[in-house]
């Protein structure tokens, strides 16, 4: 994901926003990293160079 | 060995082509586009070079990953939750056929294909939120079938404040397929 996604993401629970550590990051994008919600303590993983903001309860389903 | 499971993830069909072609007749130049449940990014794809931004969701990560080869933005997300920003056009191509308990398919597909028991499970949570998605002038287009119930849905959208008005259609033997045009009822506040 390029950086300026994070203008338009927001955390799935609270709405609020969100905080990005990049793990791994070629000339164009993030390939690897989290977003993390301080106000939810929650992480949303950045894997291969797409963003999972699903909220928890159906990240964790059992669909893989 | 296949790198992606692609049976997995919905063909496009009928649907996928009329949402198209409705979307290339109303995507302007300097639009923000947000594709909701892109599949395989085949709609995207197309509107890649005739808008400003192009972002596609999908909440199947085998979707996500066919969509992204091919050099769409993506992001996982389930309807509006983790999207904040607002977009010129929206386009939708949801889950909408009819299923009972006994109709469900496996897996991922289901989600594809899943409409709840009325076929408006997911319309209705996308039309409840649109409204704050929409940047001034914006509109959204929304596939739907006549098997979901169309009389219902436009009532539904009223009741969400949403203008909504048909662009296209097509029948086929067993329903008719509509392409809705939704806009804020009275303009932005």
């Amino acid at each position: 994901m390029k950086r300026d996604l994070m203008e338009i993401l927001a955390c799935p629970l609270c709405k609020g926003d969100l905080e990005l550590e990049v793990f791994e990051e070629d000339d164009v994008e993030i390939v690897s990293g989290r977003i993390y919600c301080k106000a939810c303590d929650e992480y949303y993983p950045i894997e291969d160079g797409i963003p999972n903001m699903l909220p928890p309860e159906i990240r964790d389903s059992d669909l893989k | 060995m296949r790198s992606m499971k692609t049976d997995h993830v919905y063909e496009p069909a009928e649907d996928t082509f009329l949402l198209l072609r409705a979307a290339l007749k109303e995507v302007r130049p300097a639009d923000s586009v947000l594709e909701m449940g892109c599949g395989r990014g085949l709609i995207s794809r197309e509107l890649t070079s005739k808008a400003r931004r192009v972002i596609a969701t999908d909440i199947n990560p085998h979707a996500l990953r066919m969509a992204r080869k091919m050099g769409i933005e993506t992001v996982r997300a389930d309807l509006f939750r983790g999207i904040k920003a607002r977009f010129d056009l929206i386009l939708f191509n949801p889950p909408y056929l009819p299923t009972g308990p006994q109709d469900k398919l496996e897996g991922w597909l289901n989600l594809a294909f899943n409409g709840g028991v009325s076929g408006r499970e997911t319309i209705n949570p996308f039309m409840e939120d649109l409204r704050d998605h929409l940047a001034p002038g914006g509109r959204a287009l929304l596939l739907v079938s006549t098997l979901s119930g169309l009389i219902e849905i436009e009532e539904k959208a009223k009741n969400d404040g949403l203008e909504a008005m048909m662009v296209a259609r097509e029948k086929y033997f067993f329903e008719e397929l509509v392409v809705l045009r939704l806009r804020p009822a009275g303009g932005f506040l």
